[in-house]
């Protein structure tokens, strides 16, 4: 939890890009929902699979949980172990050469449905960060919803990374999220990566758009006033 | 510059822009089901924000629910807790909710349409991504995800960036036994699962302007399936002629008024769209899937293609089909006809006009599921349940079912099932269950016949 000066150190710093953001820090600088990220050093899990739908991150028949908890025993289920319980040794997340809070994922991550247990499920088992060349929408804006951080890289890099991770599994990643870069420590591969500005304002702060959306009920009401006449 | 349709409705709802940011869009309408709802009222509870706007929700259960004995307690102890959290969060909440049994019980999908509560020029959500559907009315309706069912719930409203902008037209007149469904296969095998992603879709072109509102609910469905956030079609006659007289909807002068407001929605003429695709009628034949992703799509004649990359490869295998096969002969157990994609009365009508007189192939367990309780009854009203049962079809009472085989209508494993739902991800309707998409014709047939087979040679 941040104190409420360095709540006003991040007012004056980032007030100038978000000047909408200026007013609200005050009175929700005590709020914070999420996880603060900035910058992650990890070890990467390398899951070389193109168009991973949210089916195969988690199975519907593990919805009927009524709270976020949990989750992560039940990620990518069906991959992780075979039709009778045991493990599957094959499966990358059971090789016990990778580890690490960074999820090297294919092309087309997350496409399919808006559940966001598949985010939860991902943040459950321990990664903080999600690789792929391209991402479905309503999974991307799920996850950053929860902290999770889905860096978009090109093609040739995804695979530069794969193949990185795969020859030297203890390789580490580093994620800069203030200034949008991830890179193989100690080698030359190093790409820039897109976020929207206040999606990024929110995952370094660990503020939530719920805080946001309430400060904003007077131009709410307005709204509702004007279109009712 | 003109406007498009989807222009219109969302600069209508936006409350404030942030400089650089997101836009706050106002949304009318809230649909709510048990499955992606209680986490969002736990957030609501924990922080201690009460429910904005009821009135403006609606619940249904359906995801998570039996389809058959529903007047009896839900065996499966964590469904009906999860069950009855929805009915106790929208008792506290005051919360309209049509429970398991209720008349106008359904799929989210299928109910809200029904009950007049998609109406054209509206902003809709769901914690569901095939929300989509309700496009068909020329709503803005997209899909959300539990964080942001909690920030709708709490302020009516969501942060949004405006999507780009895309248009696919099809024109021309489509062949005999070619369905809404078989036109939006055609279009995801043709542009990929994720052309859409970042757009909104809007469909344009005679094809869907002379379409039904249960056909272009279909095609408006699976926009999320090329990776579009959602589907549009223009309001018109049609949109107005169904929406008139249902429950929720505005009534006399009210109706006239905004009948008068719908009818300035449209797409101007000199409106750009960012991306546009344009196809033939003409060209579009019954399809099938023959993969795990509804971009893996082939007519029904066709052969499976060849393709080296190892995602497609892994994907015939779970489908044990070989590459340059045709799937025309191959031996079928099961059909679902069902899920928000066709469980309207009019894709009963149009399997019961093939069925008729017919029999079901012995090896074949055929579910035909509808998309609520009044589709339910009026399958029974207008005799089709008679020609059901004589062929020997299942009729199962509403919900998602084995659209997702959440509940116990699961396909076993290794086995094929023809299903007229949206998805055929690996395990989708069971654990390693296999589905082949198509149209509730291609699905009657394949349930009468047993295996695959070409329908156009069927109809000609
Ligand atoms: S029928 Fe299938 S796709 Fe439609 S809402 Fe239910 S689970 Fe989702």
């Amino acid at each position: 939890m941040p104190s409420f000066w360095e709540g006003v150190c991040y007012n004056r710093k980032m007030g100038k890009e978000h000047p909408a953001l200026v007013g609200i820090i005050a009175t929700f600088v005590d709020i914070y929902n999420m996880e603060k990220f900035t910058t992650l050093k990890s070890k990467a899990i390398p899951l070389d699979i193109e168009n991973v739908d949210t089916d195969q991150i988690i199975p519907a028949r593990f919805l009927k949980a009524t709270d976020r908890k949990g989750f992560g025993d039940n990620l990518f289920r069906d991959w992780r172990y075979n039709k009778d319980g045991s493990v599957n040794p094959d499966f990358v997340l059971n090789d016990a050469r990778y580890s690490g809070k960074i999820l090297v994922a294919g092309d087309n991550f997350g496409c399919g449905s808006s559940r966001e247990h598949a985010a939860w499920a991902i943040t459950d088992f321990g990664f903080k960060v999600v690789v792929s060349s391209f991402f479905a929408d309503i999974f991307k804006g799920n996850a950053l919803n929860n902290g999770l951080l889905p860096v978009q890289v090109s093609k040739a890099f995804l695979s530069d990374l794969q193949s990185c991770i795969v020859s030297h599994p203890e390789t580490e990643l580093i994620v800069d999220l203030e200034n949008q870069t991830i890179s193989v420590k100690d080698a030359d591969l190093s790409e820039d990566f897109e976020i929207d500005a206040y999606k990024k304002t929110c995952m370094i702060n660990g503020y939530d758009d719920i805080d946001y959306l309430l400060s904003k009920k007077e131009k709410i009401e307005a709204f509702e006033n004007a279109a009712s006449n | 510059m003109g406007k498009t349709l989807f222009d219109k409705v969302w600069d209508a709802h936006v409350v404030d822009t942030i400089e650089n940011g997101p836009q706050i869009l106002y949304i009318d309408k809230h649909l709510i089901h048990e499955v992606t709802s209680p986490q969002a009222f736990n957030e609501l509870e924990e922080r201690g924000i009460s429910v904005f706007r009821p009135n403006q929700i609606v619940a249904t259960a359906d995801h998570n629910t039996p389809t058959l004995n529903q007047n009896q307690p839900v065996k499966d102890a964590l469904s009906r807790q999860q069950l009855e959290q929805l009915s106790k969060n929208c008792k506290k909440n005051d919360i309209t909710l049509y429970e398991l049994g209720h008349k106008y019980n359904g799929i989210v999908h299928v109910m809200a349409p029904e009950l007049g509560v998609t109406q054209p020029g509206l902003t809709m959500v769901c914690g569901d991504s095939h929300t989509s559907t309700h496009g068909a009315f020329g709503a803005i309706a997209f899909g959300i995800g539990t964080s942001q069912v909690a920030q709708v719930f709490a302020s009516q409203c969501l942060l949004l960036t405006k999507p780009k902008s895309l248009r696919v037209s099809v024109n021309g007149k489509l062949k005999k036994g070619v369905l809404p469904k078989d036109v939006i296969l055609y279009i995801i095998s043709k542009l990929g699962t994720n052309s859409g992603t970042g757009y909104f879709c809007e469909y344009a072109g005679n094809v869907f302007e002379e379409m039904s509102m249960e056909g272009r609910m279909t095609v408006c469905n699976m926009s999320i399936e090329m990776g579009a956030r959602g589907g549009m079609i223009a309001p018109d006659e049609t949109t107005f002629n169904y929406v008139e007289g249902r429950e929720f909807a505005p009534k006399g002068k009210d109706f006239d008024a905004k009948v008068a407001y719908w009818k300035t929605l449209p797409t101007d003429d000199d409106a750009v769209f960012d991306k546009e695709y344009t196809f033939d009628a003409e060209d579009i034949e019954p399809m099938v899937t023959y993969g795990t992703n509804p971009g893996m799509g082939i007519k029904i004649s066709e052969t499976i293609p060849k393709d080296d990359n190892p995602s497609f490869k892994k994907s015939l295998a779970y489908m044990d089909f070989e590459a340059g096969e045709s799937l025309i002969n191959k031996p079928i157990n099961y059909v679902f006809i069902g899920s928000c994609t066709n469980s309207r009365i009019e894709d009963f009508r149009v399997a019961a006009e093939f069925i008729k007189g017919k029999q079901k192939a012995k090896n074949v367990t055929a579910w035909l599921v509808p998309g609520s309780k009044q589709v339910e009854a009026q399958i029974v009203d207008e005799g089709l349940k008679t020609i059901f049962d004589a062929a020997g079809f299942e009729l199962r009472q509403p919900g998602c079912s084995a659209c997702l085989a959440m509940n116990d209508d699961k396909i076993p494993q290794n086995e094929y099932c023809v299903s007229t739902s949206n998805r055929n991800f690996e395990g989708r309707q069971g654990q390693g269950s296999r589905t082949i998409l198509a149209s509730p014709l291609v699905a009657a047939a394949t349930a009468v016949e047993g295996k695959i087979v070409d329908i156009t040679k069927h109809l000609n």
